[in-house]
């Protein structure tokens, strides 16, 4: 019989991750939704509650845990802070092209100091022209000797003004199937973040544009083989990014059924509580069942690649559901409490408009669909 | 170097208090239906001994009295840092009360042995009695101070407390070994952290049953229980609201009486 329990540990880290989002994240959530910058206080707090390192090798000063572990964490932080689970997933993206492509060199200089939080990272694929097919970026490198010289722009990068760590992709000046996936650092001069992004929902999230003019980068950065840093980043793109948009959307859906029973349970129309009204009771069980399904699309999926299996596809399909459930659940959930689901005192708006930005992350519903369709058909 | 005890219990998630039901015929709570949890006042006796450790060196040994299931909540407490993690299980400790639980406690670290101390929180969650330190001391022939809300570690021999009065505190000087019960006023118990958690997995919880206490059935569980509950009820918390109308004076008349009937007043 398949086992569909979490172990005793597993359960223990979710607990832990539920203590720490609600006595070290609750309290900084209504101050990065006024300023929509991201909090100084909660990027300490995840470093030392060890949620960096989660999936970075014991050898290199990380955990060593596996992915449902880190869907475990991601869940139970978005279930608090969507913005939180978002910058630590995307700080995971930065680290698993370093984890699975780089060299032992680059393992030891990075990863320690990413996995106490010292340092932090993300990737930065995603430009005007090129985000869920990335051979459409622009970005591109040429070659002095053995130095790499990049030029372009990215978009959309989330950590772009807070990651001093980054993977990026570039591709080749005179050869278009060609890319290169480097890791860059703070210390290398030749590239700046410019634009920070205003998005409608995950305030307390850093969104924005890099820029990179003539970049310098030696040989010892590039993660992978030279010409074949695709394979990198979409590697890191289709299990990690998806993965982590999982857990994301999972603890927004969470958050959207809790929040929408404590209401139900205490608005009093027609003498009794609106939860005692079918069509209420209605919209409780659809979230429900959505949140239900998507765990086990989500953790089957972190499951396969725990024991060492692609599971990209699987996460597109768990990455559709539940963003799609999600953005459901949170218009339910404003919708049982009517106006006040409109006013900002309530959580629920703001889980609305985190919703909104969960669809387009790491590739939008319908390019999950396309990838979806590929996989039925091949 | 010293040897702590501390005893914790695993409580029906107080979170949830408002799931707990009483069962109609034993008089107990049906806890199946409420995830148990580590009793908040035993971290504070916990983080106690982890501070002592830190500070001094300290063998931690954490103590507990449950079914099987409670084990979960010793090895929440190996993953925050005790050495050792023993577990009293038994069917025959089931429905025990403060004198039968304190009783079996204090085998258990009689059979522990060489204790310096033993750290309990002041009350649990859901007994909140505050008779099983007590209880247990007496019986290990020990020193007891309740409501510790500092310690002072002093030398192996005698340990500086401040405990905790309706005005103020007493701070006095326990020869050890001795029993401690502390207040949440004692320390900031730390999180679990995930790392305590992997530690945690070379931890063995050492279970201990009846036969292995040496102790007598009729000593134990319900049958070694003085106390006999003949009814647990329900408590009402539904609130009303009553609108006061008139002119000021009418209504702190109005106000007055209603005081008086509702024996406030």
């Amino acid at each position: 019989m398949i086992d569909f329990t979490f172990t005793e540990e597993q359960e223990m880290f979710r607990k832990a991750a539920r203590e720490f989002a609600e006595t070290k994240l609750a309290p900084q959530v209504a101050e990065m939704e006024k300023t929509g910058e991201v909090s100084d206080a909660v990027v300490k707090a995840l470093g030392e509650a060890e949620m960096m390192a989660i999936t970075i090798p014991e050898e290199y000063g990380g955990l060593g845990l596996g992915y449902t572990e880190r869907l475990i964490a991601l869940e139970e932080i978005s279930r608090v802070s969507v913005a939180t689970a978002m910058m630590l997933q995307v700080f995971a993206l930065g680290i698993e092209p370093i984890v699975k492509f780089g060299s032992e060199e680059l393992k030891h200089k990075y990863l320690p100091g990413l996995a106490s939080g010292k340092r932090l990272a993300t990737t930065a694929v995603t430009e005007a022209t090129g985000g869920s097919d990335p051979t459409g970026i622009k970005s591109a490198y040429t070659k002095d000797g053995d130095t790499f010289i990049v030029n372009g722009r990215k978009c959309f990068i989330t950590n772009s003004h807070l990651a001093d760590t980054i993977t990026i992709l570039a591709k080749a000046d005179d050869n278009p199937k060609a890319f290169c996936a480097f890791v860059i650092d703070k210390d290398m001069p030749g590239w700046k973040p410019t634009h920070k992004e205003h998005k409608v929902g995950m305030r307390g999230c850093n969104t924005g544009e890099l820029s990179f003019e003539d970049l310098k980068i030696g040989p010892e950065q590039l993660l992978g083989e030279e010409g074949k840093g695709l394979r990198v980043t979409m590697a890191a793109i289709g299990d990690v990014g998806r993965g982590g948009m999982v857990g994301t959307a999972l603890g927004l859906q969470a958050a959207c059924i809790e929040e929408s029973i404590k209401f139900a349970n205490q608005r009093i129309l027609y003498g009794k509580p609106i939860s005692a009204l079918q069509t209420i009771q209605n919209k409780i069980a659809e979230m429900k069942i959505d949140l239900e399904a998507g765990r086990l699309l989500g953790y089957r999926a972190a499951a396969i690649q725990d024991v060492g299996g692609r599971s990209s596809n699987e996460f597109a399909v768990a990455k559709y559901y539940t963003t799609e459930a999600a953005q459901k659940a949170a218009k339910m959930a404003v919708d049982i409490h009517g106006g006040y689901g409109c006013m900002e005192e309530y959580p629920v708006s703001r889980f609305w408009r985190d919703s909104a930005v969960l669809g387009p992350s790491a590739g939008t519903s319908d390019i999950m669909k396309v990838i979806i369709a590929r996989w039925a058909m091949s | 170097m010293l040897k702590i005890v501390v005893c914790v219990k695993a409580v029906p998630d107080p979170k949830l208090a408002c799931d707990l039901k009483i069962d109609p015929v034993t008089k107990t709570l049906l806890r199946c239906d409420v995830p148990m949890v580590l009793n908040s006042l035993d971290k504070h006796a916990l983080e106690a001994a982890l501070q002592i450790k830190a500070e001094n060196g300290a063998y931690i040994c954490v103590l507990s009295m449950g079914p099987p299931e409670a084990g979960s909540i010793v090895k929440e407490c190996m993953a925050l840092g005790a050495d050792k993690g023993i577990l009293l299980s038994d069917p025959c400790f089931g429905g025990a009360d403060a004198y039968a639980t304190a009783y079996t406690l204090a085998t258990g670290v009689q059979k522990i042995g060489d204790v310096d101390a033993v750290l309990c929180g002041m009350a649990s969650s859901d007994g909140a009695t505050e008779w099983v330190g007590p209880e247990m001391a007496v019986m290990l022939g020990m020193p007891v101070v309740t409501r510790v809300r500092e310690i002072i570690v002093g030398n192996d021999e005698s340990w500086e407390v401040k405990s905790a009065l309706e005005n103020g505190y007493r701070r006095m000087r326990v020869r050890l070994p001795a029993l401690l019960t502390v207040t949440r006023d004692l320390n900031a118990p730390r999180a679990l952290s995930f790392s305590g958690i992997i530690k945690a997995r070379k931890k063995v919880i050492t279970q201990w049953r009846l036969d292995d206490l040496g102790v007598s059935a009729e000593t134990v569980g319900i049958k070694g229980s003085p106390t006999i509950v003949t009814e647990m009820c329900a408590v009402d918390n539904a609130r009303r609201v009553t609108f006061l109308e008139g002119t000021r004076e009418e209504k702190a008349e109005q106000l007055l009486q209603k005081l008086i009937e509702g024996g406030l007043l």
